[in-house]
């Protein structure tokens, strides 16, 4: 194998400047959809970071039910055996309780509907770092009795620090909700959607507020590992009763982002298809000349005593190594540029920013430097080439050798 | 003792639309550590003749015995190994490989073979030692002379050991000095190792040399004169 490999490697470059082109040509399709891939992961990433580091979670913990109908009524009750099993689940390294609901908050003559999220502070901030978001004023204490305002909302209801939050809305079991709260901070919540709408307050006074004394809407669990969310949940599921509870985790919580990340993906694989199939016809013209140039030299091969099995193991060698060769330099090329991005990513502006933000998602365009953003490339043009590989390999086993030694 | 055997020999070309009669009912034989020559104008059928001699092309009818087996009927695969271990061919246009190296070009054959490396660096180094290319061994063809490539040529052909070789027009593209230079060479292989060679000419230092003269026309064998 090795004298084949020597044999291929030398056969390569015995026309230099083709060579050349066509591995260029593979360095230029590899770098433009390593840089797209990276700019779709990167996008992806920072989509469900917002919604999984900054809201939803990895994985939360509900009474049975409550996912299809989202009402107080259908909170839970803190329970130790619930406790236990977060606390015994190796790969959660954070989880938080949380009641959730809706009202109205008002200030003179302003109202608007906003989500009220009653958290433990202490244990919300290590799952989603919301003490860091505050741009006034000070974090909630644990039993405190203002709330913190989202600066979109703060700014439409013209309150500042230190102000009084009217609200009013339906408490557990219909009981009426209503109470005045002091601003004790302003944050700016990444997701500009949220960041018109959110009124953080304690768990203590957010279940009093509703009437809901010791129920929760949910546990948000953070995890060490994003790839490990399907084993945690499972674990989850067996070690809790399921009859009691259910356990979701974000995608199946977010089915609307997760089907706008793939059908968003879908659009770039037709994209980048055109584009490798491009380079594969480029490849493939390569792989043609070389061969007619060489039918003498086939012939020659095969008259002196190599079996064709032999021949063709050398071409398929060669194609391979056109794309392997090309594969390497696009994705050296590719790292720095890619790196730079990832490390300064792009803040939008104008009307592209604004319809991100209708989306919800913040206007910067993120890059990713996951491996499978290089790999997925490599595999791509393996693919490719092994798919040229069999023009040679078919040439060959038509080839007579009287004929082509005559060429 | 003969180690081929050639019987009633045909080759005909475009048999179905314009049959062309390249070769008709040749007998022949030859002895191991011959040195012949088979000559004729142009389109008499040498050419053809040893490409079936060489299992490079099947004949229409008749048959190659080579140590005895019949090469026509053996198949494809068979056939390439066949020659790979009993004959050795040097081309008019010298035909090595251009990427491998002088060395290399000889031990291409054994590295087939499947012989050890201790094995094919020796014999490699003798065979260039032969041809006069002991100071040649790691330069490519591109970098030799015309003469310099067919002498590596026939140390490619010697390499495998083979019964005989085959050589098609050897001095057709050489100068006058290496093409004696080179008849020099396979001369001497003939004489003091006994090694067979059947050459296709039109060089009358080649018929000169040769100690048996096979005239071909129109396919058919016109004279077999033992020099």
């Amino acid at each position: 194998m090795k004298t084949y490999m020597k044999l291929a490697w030398r056969n390569l470059w015995r026309n230099k400047r083709r060579t050349i082109i066509t591995v260029s040509s593979i360095f230029i399709a590899v770098l433009l959809s390593a840089l797209m891939k990276s700019m779709q992961e990167g996008s992806y990433d920072g989509m469900v970071d917002m919604a999984v580091k900054f809201y939803s979670g990895a994985i939360q913990v509900h009474k049975d039910g409550y996912w299809e109908n989202q009402r107080l009524n259908n909170s839970l009750r803190i329970n130790d055996s619930l406790i236990d099993a977060l606390e015994s689940s190796d790969h959660i390294n954070f989880y938080t309780p949380r009641i959730e609901s809706f009202s109205l908050a008002s200030s003179e003559n302003l109202t608007k509907g906003v989500m009220v999220l009653g958290i433990d502070p202490e244990r919300e901030n290590q799952v989603t770092k919301v003490k860091s978001k505050l741009v006034e004023g000070v974090y909630l204490d644990q039993n405190d009795e203002g709330v913190l305002l989202s600066a979109g909302l703060a700014k439409y209801l013209k309150l500042n620090l230190n102000d009084t939050l009217v609200m009013l809305g339906q408490g557990y079991h219909g009981v009426s909700a209503a109470g005045k709260f002091p601003i004790r901070g302003i944050i700016k919540h990444p997701n500009p959607e949220f960041n018109k709408m959110l009124v953080f307050m304690s768990i203590g006074q957010c279940q009093m507020f509703y009437s809901a004394e010791g129920l929760l809407t949910s546990f948000v669990i953070m995890v060490d590992d994003y790839a490990k969310i399907p084993k945690i949940q499972h674990s989850l599921i067996k070690s809790i009763n399921t009859n009691e509870y259910e356990v979701m985790n974000w995608e199946e919580m977010q089915p609307v982002l997760v089907q706008q990340i793939e059908s968003d993906r879908q659009t770039a694989v037709i994209f980048k298809g055109i584009l490798y199939l491009v380079i594969a016809f480029g490849i493939l013209g390569t792989i043609m000349m070389m061969m007619s140039e060489r039918k003498r030299e086939f012939g020659v091969v095969i008259a002196v005593g190599m079996q064709k099995f032999k021949l063709k193991t050398v071409v398929f060698l060669e194609t391979i190594l056109i794309g392997f060769v090309g594969t390497i330099v696009g994705v050296i090329g590719s790292l720095p540029v890619i790196w730079y991005f990832y490390k300064n990513p792009i803040p939008l502006s104008g009307k592209s920013a604004d319809a991100i933000i209708e989306y919800g998602f913040e206007p910067v365009m993120y890059f990713s430097m996951a491996p499978s953003v290089f790999l997925n490339q490599a595999i791509t043009i393996f693919v490719f080439t092994a798919v040229i590989a069999i023009y040679p390999i078919y040439y060959l086993g038509r080839l007579k050798v009287i004929n082509a030694l005559r060429s | 003792m003969n180690i081929i055997e050639v019987k009633k020999l045909h080759k005909i070309y475009d048999q179905d639309t314009h049959p062309v009669h390249a070769v008709r009912g040749v007998d022949l034989n030859f002895k191991e550590g011959e040195f012949a020559a088979v000559v004729g104008p142009s389109g008499s059928g040498k050419t053809t003749f040893l490409n079936m001699l060489g299992g490079l092309d099947d004949p229409t009818e008749g048959e190659i015995m080579i140590d005895s087996v019949n090469i026509n009927e053996l198949s494809n695969r068979k056939k390439i190994n066949f020659r790979m271990n009993h004959i050795g061919f040097v081309f008019q246009a010298y035909n090595l490989i251009p990427v491998l190296t002088a060395k290399e070009n000889v031990e291409f054959i054994m590295h087939l073979q499947g012989r050890s490396k201790h094995d094919r660096e020796l014999r490699t180094k003798e065979l260039l030692e032969a041809v006069d290319l002991a100071d040649k061994l790691n330069v490519r063809p591109n970098k030799l002379s015309g003469g310099q490539q067919q002498r590596v040529a026939v140390a490619r052909a010697l390499a495998s050991k083979p019964k005989f070789i085959l050589a098609d027009e050897p001095t057709a593209n050489l100068d006058s000095k290496s093409a004696a230079n080179l008849l020099e060479i396979m001369e001497k292989l003939n004489r003091e190792e006994h090694i067979t060679f059947i050459f296709s000419t039109h060089d009358q230092r080649v018929v000169d040399k040769a100690r048996r003269v096979i005239t071909l026309d129109d396919g058919m064998i016109k004279s077999d004169v033992q020099v």
